[in-house]
This record gives structure tokens, C-alpha cells and sequence, in this order.
């Protein structure tokens, strides 16, 4: 097998602009953009608590979610199996092998690195302009979101390691999702699937997608930042 | 401030309307009788050998049902059913399948169609089995050469069916088995893609090695042997057992299968004119 197929393949499958492909490429990105939002939505504030607050036990809740940053993605994915099979606890929402238990997974696989990338930003800032924020009258949370807003672009970052994470992972949304053909087939399952029918060079084509839209989603995202970074002064 | 509370509330609100709307149907298939499905727990050889994509298309145009397929090996496969994730099996490993419906797990299990497995090694041959009829003397051959064998290890049908073919060759292959022996844990395909990169023989269903592209210096050593026969059954789960199970519709699944316009749909497959699955719905102890 040769390194040039597999780019032929990858460019036939952009170019070709085939419904089943498209569908899949549009699925992958929605289920882990609805992944990265959410975490992020659950993760920034439990982050900016974690920052600056104190209670017993507070560092070994840090030590915790920084090691749940490398939860494993299959592991992830069988607690939302176990809690969404029918015979489990939540079995009556009928929620396995869709593409909201693909969602919830990749949620859980994602809010770890947005909660301890967020804890360690704002702890740094809050040390730093604690003083200051004091005497303008912001202390405790009403300091969040000045703090958010200083540290935006430390944020952003880890929302794209988050990104990085779901997108590349095949774990978890393969036990929830069921790479049903049509339904809950996404980039990562396909290409685990062509792998094992023996067709390389498609899924190293579909590689080669998978990565080249991680790189434009990442140049977007930095154009961004640089042009914020301007208006901001 | 206000404002951006605002924006943290708005924020809230599409996550759970991007949530709810990921529950929303695909519109990838032709949209009649949207929302009616089944969910069939099946095997990785009727995946991996494309039979699906043929068969399921003739479905959904006669009854309007799509049939969504999460494909495992046949114990997971099985395991998934009795869970109550699937509202029909479809598999080949037919003593579990008895013991399934035994347990009152599924309804009544019924012969769809067969295969057969083939002897896999690479061209070089170097247990020296090619020409050979009998797959019990060519195990014999490749334990005592101690030659790489991959073996599913995954509890699937075929990996049952291995089993199986050890015993027939009287070697008891767990205290037999030594470094030459490797069990992979996964599916038909990545079992070919690992005695293809291994020089290793393997077992596979003729199917999914018809449709496996990878094949290298692979190819057929052994194949006709009576004992590598390979029957698929379906069962209905149990909706006495899993209320929410699609009686209706899983039987409408089972019925189409089972009946004319199905088995002419398996046996019209083909890939280079080679028929890979023989319906036998209609023979008695199947």
C-alpha cells in the first residue's frame, strides 16, 4: 500500500462531496463541538470555584482532575454504556448508540482538561491581581469573570486540547455509538472499520480528512485569538 | 456583567438545543417512515463482508424499516441482546443461540443461511498444509511445526468455530498453545490484517476474506471440509423479557429474512460472481 492512494483516496472523498461521507464528517463535528460547549459551560465554573476557593481536601480534588485528564476514552465510554443500557440505570431514556450518548461521552472525556486548565489559569491570575481586583471592589466571585476574561486566551487553548481529544478518539464513541452506518458512524469509527476490512488507503484517506480539519478548526481559532489579541490592544 | 450572564444563559440553552437536535433522525436515508427502526446486534463477518449494505437497503424499500446494525463478535453480540440493547440478533454460533433462547432471552431462534470458513496462511506455506482437505490434520501440522496461528480470542462465532476445530483435531489448545499461538482479542479483519503483517495462518469465514482488501501474501491453504461449515441464526429479544424490545418490527425483520424476498437477496450477493452467503431458512435443523 502506498502513501500516494491514500491521499488520492482522501482527495476523492473531498472532492466526490459523497452524502454518506459528508454525513459522517458533519456528525463527527457535531457531536464533539456539542462535547467541547458543554464542557466547557460545566467546566469553566467549577474551574474558576476550584481557583479560588479553599476547603480541606482541595488539593487532592486537584490531583484528581488533573489525573482524570488521562481518562481513558474506553473507560469513559463503558460507564456512559453501563448507564445507558437498558438494563442500567438510565436504560429508559433510550439514549445508547445515539448520538447524544456519543455527546455525553466525549462531555465526560472532555471536562477534566477544561476544569484543571481552567483552575490552574485563574488560580495564576487571581495570585497575581488579587491585590488589585480587591481594591476595585471584585473579590471572590465577582472577580471571575474579569478573571475569565484576562485568561481567554489560555482558555481557548484548552478548549482546543479538548477539541483535540474528542475528535481523535475512537474508544468511547465506538462502545456508546455502535458505528451504526448512517447514524452514529463518525470519522474515527470509519476509519477503524475500513481498517478492518482491510481497506487502507480509504482509511488512511479519512485520516488525512480528520487531520486536516483539526488543522483548519486550529487555524481558525488562532486567527481569531490574533485578531482579539489586536483589538484588545 | 448583565450581558454576559446573558451570553452564559444563552449559551446553556443552545447546548440543550444542540443535545435535543442530536437526537434528531440523520436525513442520510430516503426519509420514509422516519423515526421507525429496529436495532440488530450482529456479527463483524456480515459487516465486514459488506452482506449488510446489501441486504438492508431491500428492506427498508418493502417495509419502510430501518434496521440500525451495531456489529460485534457473536458473545457480545449476544450479551447485547440480553441486555435489552438490540431488538434482534443475528449471528453463528448456533449452540449459544439455543442456549439464549433456553434462557428466555430471545423468542425462537431460526436458520437464515451458511458459509463456510477457509484456512488462511501466507503463500510460503510454511506448515506445509496446502492441498489438504482435512482441517484437523492441517491444526495438527501447524501446532507441531509450532507455525504463527492468530486466533480471534474474542469469544465471537468464529473464534467458538476455532475452538471447535482444535478439539476435532484432538489438541487441547489451552495447555497446547505457546508463543506461536496468538490470540488478538478482535475482529475478523484485524485478525487477517494481523497474520498478513505475522506470515501467520488464521481462520476466517469466506466471506469477509473475499471482501478483505489487505491480503498481501495471504491466501487460501485449506477450504471443503465438511467441519468448517458456518450456520447463521436469527432471534427475535425476548419482549417479555425487555418490554421496550420492537416486537412488531424486529418481526417483521426476522419474517423478511427468513422469507422469499430475503433469501433471494442473500443469495444474490456476490463479489467478483462469487456467491458468499447459501440461504437455508427452509432446511430442517439448520
Amino acid at each position: 500500500m502506498d502513501v500516494a492512494s491514500a491521499f488520492a483516496s482522501a482527495l476523492g472523498l473531498i472532492a466526490g462531496l459523497d452524502p454518506q461521507f459528508l454525513q459522517i464528517v458533519g456528525l463527527s463535528l457535531r457531536v464533539t463541538l456539542m462535547a467541547v460547549l458543554l464542557a466547557a459551560l460545566i467546566g469553566v465554573p467549577l474551574g474558576a470555584w476550584l481557583a479560588l476557593s479553599r476547603f480541606p481536601g482541595r488539593p487532592a480534588v486537584i490531583v484528581l482532575v488533573n489525573a482524570l485528564m488521562g481518562l481513558p476514552p474506553v473507560v469513559a465510554g463503558l460507564v456512559v454504556f453501563l448507564l445507558l443500557s437498558r438494563s442500567g440505570p438510565l436504560g429508559g431514556l433510550g439514549w445508547l448508540f445515539t448520538p447524544t450518548a456519543m455527546t455525553i461521552a466525549q462531555t465526560l472525556l472532555v471536562l477534566p482538561i477544561v476544569i484543571a486548565l481552567t483552575r490552574s489559569t485563574l488560580e495564576e491570575l487571581w495570585t497575581e491581581y488579587r491585590e488589585h481586583l480587591t481594591s476595585l471592589g471584585l473579590s471572590g466571585a465577582r472577580a471571575v469573570p474579569t478573571l475569565i476574561w484576562d485568561g481567554r486566551f489560555a482558555l481557548a487553548t484548552g478548549l482546543l486540547a479538548g477539541f483535540g481529544r474528542a475528535s481523535a478518539e475512537v474508544g468511547a464513541v465506538l462502545i456508546v455509538g455502535g458505528n451504526i452506518a448512517g447514524h452514529t458512524r463518525t470519522m474515527t469509527t470509519a476509519i477503524a472499520l475500513e481498517t478492518s476490512k482491510g481497506d487502507l488507503p480509504l482509511a488512511l484517506g479519512l485520516g488525512i480528512v480528520l487531520i486536516a480539519l483539526t488543522l483548519v478548526i486550529n487555524a481558525a481559532a488562532f486567527g481569531a485569538s490574533r485578531i482579539g489579541a489586536r483589538f484588545a490592544g | 456583567m448583565l450581558s454576559r450572564r446573558a451570553l452564559f444563559s444563552v449559551g446553556f440553552g443552545l447546548a440543550f438545543t444542540g443535545l435535543a437536535a442530536a437526537q434528531q433522525p440523520q436525513p442520510a436515508a430516503p426519509a420514509q417512515a422516519a423515526g421507525r427502526f429496529i436495532t440488530v446486534s450482529s456479527t463483524t463477518s456480515t459487516t465486514d463482508s459488506g452482506l449488510f449494505n446489501h441486504l438492508l437497503p431491500a428492506f427498508q424499500r418493502s417495509t419502510g424499516i430501518e434496521a440500525r446494525v451495531v456489529s460485534q463478535g457473536t458473545g457480545q453480540a449476544l450479551d447485547t441482546g440480553r441486555r435489552g440493547d438490540a431488538d434482534v440478533v443475528f449471528v453463528h454460533a448456533k449452540a449459544q443461540e439455543e442456549r439464549f433462547v433456553a434462557d428466555g432471552f430471545g423468542v425462537e431462534r431460526r436458520p437464515v443461511m451458511y458459509n463456510d470458513f477457509v484456512l488462511i496462511g501466507p503463500r510460503q506455506d510454511p506448515a506445509g498444509v496446502r492441498g489438504t482437505r482435512d482441517i484437523a490434520a492441517a491444526l495438527q501440522r501447524i501446532r507441531e511445526r509450532q507455525s504463527p496461528f492468530v486466533s480471534r480470542g474474542d469469544r465471537s462465532g468464529t473464534h467458538a468455530a476455532e475452538l471447535a476445530l482444535w478439539q476435532a483435531a484432538d489438541i487441547r489448545i489451552d495447555e497446547a498453545k505457546g508463543p506461536w499461538y496468538r490470540e488478538i482479542g478482535q475482529g475478523m479483519g484485524a485478525a487477517l490484517n494481523t497474520a498478513g503483517a505475522m506470515g501467520a495462518y488464521v481462520l476466517s469465514d469466506r466471506a469477509t476474506w473475499l471482501n478483505f482488501r489487505n491480503r498481501g501474501d495471504l491466501e487460501i491453504v485449506v477450504e471443503g471440509d465438511r467441519r468448517l461449515f458456518n450456520q447463521y441464526g436469527v432471534i427475535l429479544v425476548n419482549p417479555a423479557r425487555h418490554a421496550h424490545v420492537k416486537r412488531e418490527d424486529g418481526q417483521r425483520f426476522v419474517d423478511w429474512l427468513t422469507g422469499p424476498e430475503g433469501q433471494r437477496a442473500i443469495a444474490d450477493y456476490k463479489i467478483n460472481g462469487e456467491q458468499l452467503f447459501f440461504p437455508n431458512a427452509g432446511q430442517p435443523g439448520a
